[in-house]
């Protein structure tokens, strides 16, 4: 489903990404981990095609088709989902009428629309919070169950979701995690997850895990492995064993 | 006392200040218009231009109408007990009604009062007695089909003690040509009664518009005002004064303008908390688009003890050629006062575009989402249908930029 190789990344003139090589088929979902400005988010910005981020070098290929030249936009359409680790806030803006236009942009229109909003805001538990504004005053729990949300509710291919546990406590982590679950195991698309500490891999049932360190991609493999030694040993482990692989 | 005495009174006053400018917005000379009846006599085919400003000559939903085309009363109807819907030279052939004549907005305000004193032809009258709370909206339009003429409706709203009423006021232009509106509102809130105001604007470019609106509020009472400007006009400066008189009463004054084409807009209003325990805000929502120059004021007095106000102005730039300027005023004449404001220009965000984009939308949904959220504003106080309406006419303004 998905192919990278080679990919270089710059954010202002700086190379984020040194050179990153992935591939991800169908039905998977591969955790991304990695320590604080590893360059992560940069990689799934890049692969969506946010503007802000340029490919240097190197292929995205999605389903068959080279992403690098395409926009945002025609790559939201070919069914690349983002889900943000900080989405902006949008004052006057109401969870619901954000959830409807997506709907609708699916094709889903009156009743089929109120019914496919009611499973998904059941799903991730945001009934209450269906006629706030997007984002103004939500806990970080409620931040990112709406974020998420919205990503499910546009049903992409490939979903491809920044740090959906971080500052989420186990509660939240119970609704989070089995939802993405649900979609990926029920829609057949597949999903990139990034995340720092690894206590939503029990959720999701990864099917593989690379390591990113300084831009690039330094360990891959079963998930449960590298999550337990990454919890053990932190990252500074996946170093020592880069230098010793060298 | 009978109507002659009263005018013959205010007439000296008037002619005074017959060349005095107002404080703000653009100055105009009167020789350049005519305040006569004008040719206008009914409102038919202006039906949809009316419904985009709220009236529904059809009448459903409504409790009272009044039509005015040009400076001529067309039609007028009550069909609620303790409501009165009347021209005004009806209305004042009752003396007791002299009493709110020219006594909430001074004739010798400036130059477009005592024209519009002057000249006076019409306007409408709306009375609500005691204890009525009328359930669903009264309906004033006034359409501008003369060219070249002075329209200059003088509006009295009187709302009894514990008495409620939802006036929607529709005004429009039918033609292209030059005009100038000149509407004088006075609206008396009695001990515990409410008022919400709705007025829908949507002039041309070549009309230049100056409402006078003053208000006075006595205990308890309540009054909400929405106004929307919708089209391009070629200048409009208003600055209702909403002065809470009575304990604990309370306002709130909305607005959302439009400034499109070369709109000269000078819009603003102030409340003066006059009495203890008194609170309102006012806020404004200002897009300036083309090359439209928009100054958005508001200003809050604190003039009694335990009194809490608040200004909230916002700007949004979609166009290198326009400006829109800010001016939030505060002023406390008394210690214990709460009076605050919030005050923000810009434009439209780019991290929140690309959110947008991200989330499946094209640029331009993105940017109609963004505008719509910029638009929302509290319609507080209104019935659920008007609220609907309301909210309609927001989504398309979102949608034709």
């Amino acid at each position: 489903m998905l192919y990278l190789k080679g990919l270089v990344v710059e954010l202002g003139g700086r190379t984020i990404i040194k050179g990153v090589d992935l591939s991800l088929g169908d039905g998977e979902l591969a955790l991304l981990l990695g320590p604080n400005g590893s360059g992560k988010s940069t990689l799934l910005h890049a692969i969506v095609g946010d503007p802000r981020y340029r490919v240097a070098s190197g292929s995205i290929v999605f389903e068959g088709k080279e992403l690098t030249g395409l926009k945002m936009e025609e790559r939201v359409r070919l069914g690349l989902g983002l889900s943000f680790q900080f989405p902006p806030r949008l004052k006057g803006i109401r969870l619901r009428h954000l959830m409807l236009r997506i709907l609708e942009k699916r094709g889903l229109r009156g009743t089929e629309a109120e019914d496919a909003l009611e499973e998904y805001s059941r799903l991730l538990r945001m009934e209450s919070l269906l006629d706030k504004d997007f984002n103004v005053g939500f806990s970080g729990g409620e931040a990112k169950r709406a974020e998420l949300m919205l990503t499910l509710a546009q049903k992409p291919r490939l979903l491809l979701l920044d740090e959906p546990d971080s500052g989420v406590d186990v509660e939240n982590l119970g609704v989070i995690g089995p939802a993405i679950l649900h979609y990926v195991s029920s829609n057949g698309g597949a999903a990139i997850l990034i995340t720092h500490t690894g206590y939503i891999a029990r959720h999701v049932k990864a099917s593989g895990a690379y390591v990113l360190l300084d831009g690039r991609i330094v360990c891959s493999g079963n998930p449960e492995e590298i999550v337990s030694n990454i919890m053990q040993h932190g990252f500074e482990a996946c170093e020592e064993c880069r230098r010793a692989r060298r | 006392m009978n109507l002659e005495d009263a005018r013959r009174i205010l007439k000296p006053k008037a002619e005074k200040a017959l060349a005095k400018p107002a404080p703000h917005g653009l100055d105009l000379a009167l020789s350049g218009f005519k305040l006569e009846t004008g040719f206008g006599t009914s409102v038919e085919g202006s039906e949809k231009t009316l419904e985009s400003v709220g009236i529904d000559l059809r009448e459903r939903n409504r409790s009272g109408s009044y039509y005015q085309v040009d400076n001529r009363a067309v039609y007028s109807s009550a069909r609620q007990g303790g409501l009165t819907v009347k021209p005004l030279n009806e209305a004042l052939r009752n003396p007791e009604n002299l009493d709110y004549y020219w006594k909430a907005v001074p004739v010798d305000t400036d130059k477009y009062t005592a024209a519009a004193f002057l000249g006076e032809k019409e306007g409408y009258f709306i009375r609500v007695d005691d204890g009525v709370d009328v359930a669903t909206p009264v309906q004033a339009c006034l359409l501008l089909k003369t060219p070249g003429l002075i329209q200059a409706p003088h509006n009295i709203v009187v709302v009894g003690e514990n008495a409620g009423v939802h006036v929607i006021t529709g005004c429009a232009a039918m033609r292209e040509e030059a005009g100038l509106h000149i509407g004088v509102s006075e609206f008396y809130v009695k001990k515990g009664g409410t008022l919400t105001f709705t007025m829908i604007h949507s002039w041309s470019k070549a009309v230049h518009v100056r409402p006078r609106t003053v208000v006075r509020v006595e205990e308890g009472g309540v009054f909400i005002s929405h106004y929307i400007n919708t089209s391009p006009v070629s200048s409009l400066q208003t600055y209702p004064v909403a002065h809470l008189d009575g304990r604990g009463s309370r306002a709130h004054l909305s607005s959302i303008i439009m400034g499109r084409g070369a709109s000269q807009i000078d819009v603003g209003g102030a409340l003066e908390l006059n009495s203890p325990g008194c609170s309102g805000e006012i806020m404004s929502r200002t897009i300036g688009l083309d090359s439209s120059v928009t100054v958005a004021r508001a200003r809050v007095v604190g003039g009694a003890p335990s009194v809490k106000g608040h200004v909230e102005c916002r700007g949004l730039l979609l166009s290198n050629e326009s400006r829109i300027d800010a001016i939030p005023e505060l002023e406390a004449r008394v210690q214990d006062v709460q009076l605050t404001h919030e005050a923000a220009i810009g434009r439209i965000a780019e991290e929140e575009l690309l959110y947008l984009v991200a989330r499946g939308f094209t640029g331009e949904e993105a940017k109609s989402i963004i505008v719509r959220g910029f638009l929302q504003v509290e319609l507080s106080g209104l019935p659920e249908n008007l609220v609907k309406y309301l909210e309609g006419i927001l989504d398309s303004l979102a949608a034709s930029l």
